[in-house]
């Protein structure tokens, strides 16, 4: 788990992150009950004070609801889910392309080399 | 909120200044990083504070109390050293406990030893170090206090033991108390603070939230440190 995490950015805004990829990858489920706050805090081994700032974060961009006397749940808008994790997608992909301009790679050859790697892996 | 209130606190050792005017309030449910090179006065601080270490300037208040009775019944600290005898068994030691102290919680105490995989009926001299501090860690946590000061609870222990410590101490911390972790495996526990207080041979160098300081240098506590501290390390 320790190794999740970059040295550089805020560990809540880490955090944001780590729970939108599972639940964007429906590794948590749509209007299952949130973990709580003291379980995730020993599960990723950080603050909860630093958890509950990245729940509350969630709840901004509608990933999680709060009902007030049953705790803390996932959404169950698939819209948010769907926008949710096109987000992380567009992310992962400026983030490649950056690292292949970096390496020196055309558009054409980059995207030459993804079709070959995706036919060897037979995707 | 604030439950611990130093104010201009300066402890000598004869000629030798440990802690030199120092002023720091602390919030209760936070868990607070005390860090500083050795012989930065970490220790001194949490003695004076834990009501050990008496003859100082300055005020040093706890809940509202200067280090008496009040402050030891409601403060949980874990000293450096071990302090327990060694034909002593964990349950002899929560036996004790359990005598001096009306917030010591056995149930929370055995659960957390079978967490450990220690056993109950083994004396401390035939168990090694991280046995040792992993039963130290377990009487101070199981106490139900407002205040735990920790100094150095992962010293000497393994990755994996002070993975086990880190859980434990996450999972019996209660959120309205204030934790003081002093430590210097920095890399190893940063996530679990609040905020750090530097401490840089007896003066406070830092006293920062952990995502604040991410935010402002674009650095973790550990990098940090590492810079504030480069000059004193090469002497």
């Amino acid at each position: 788990m320790d190794n999740y995490f970059d040295s550089n950015t805020p560990i809540y805004l880490q955090l944001v992150t780590l729970f939108t990829i599972r639940i964007a990858g429906g590794e948590w489920h749509p209007g299952d009950r949130v973990m709580s706050v003291r379980d995730l805090a020993v599960t990723f081994k950080v603050n909860p004070n630093t958890v509950q700032r990245a729940l509350a974060e969630l709840e901004r961009d509608g990933l999680v609801y709060t009902e007030r006397t049953s705790g803390r749940f996932i959404t169950g808008e698939k819209e948010k889910i769907l926008e949710a994790r096109s987000r992380l997608a567009d992310q992962e992909i400026a983030d490649f392309v950056k690292q292949m301009r970096q390496l020196g790679y055309s558009r054409e050859q980059w995207s030459a080399l993804v079709e070959e790697a995706m036919k060897k892996e037979n995707i | 909120m604030s439950i611990i209130e130093i104010q201009n606190l300066n402890k000598k050792f004869g000629s030798n200044t440990v802690i030199n005017d120092l002023s720091l309030s602390l919030d209760a449910g936070r868990i607070v990083g005390l860090l500083g090179p050795n012989g930065c006065g970490k220790s001194t601080l949490l003695k004076i504070m834990a009501g050990l270490t008496s003859n100082y300037e300055g005020t040093v208040m706890l809940d509202g109390h200067s280090p008496d009775l009040h402050t030891k019944s409601i403060s949980s600290y874990l000293p450096e050293k071990t302090y327990l005898s060694s034909w002593m068994r964990p349950v002899d030691a929560f036996d004790i406990f359990a005598d001096f102290y009306t917030d010591f919680d056995r149930a929370k105490a055995m659960e957390m030893l079978k967490q450990f995989r220690l056993e109950e009926k083994m004396p401390t001299k035939n168990m090694s170090k991280g046995m040792q501090e992993k039963l130290q860690l377990i009487l101070v946590m199981a106490r139900k206090s407002k205040i735990y000061l920790l100094d150095e609870p992962m010293g000497g222990v393994d990755p994996a033991t002070r993975s086990a410590i880190l859980d434990v101490t996450l999972k019996q911390y209660s959120e309205d108390a204030l934790m003081i972790f002093a430590t210097h495996l920095i890399a190893d526990v940063e996530k679990i603070f609040d905020s750090v207080i530097f401490l840089g041979f007896g003066e406070l160098k830092l006293f920062e939230d952990v995502d604040v300081i991410r935010e402002k240098f674009g650095k973790s506590v550990d990098e940090l440190f590492r810079e504030v501290f480069a000059c004193s390390v090469s002497l």
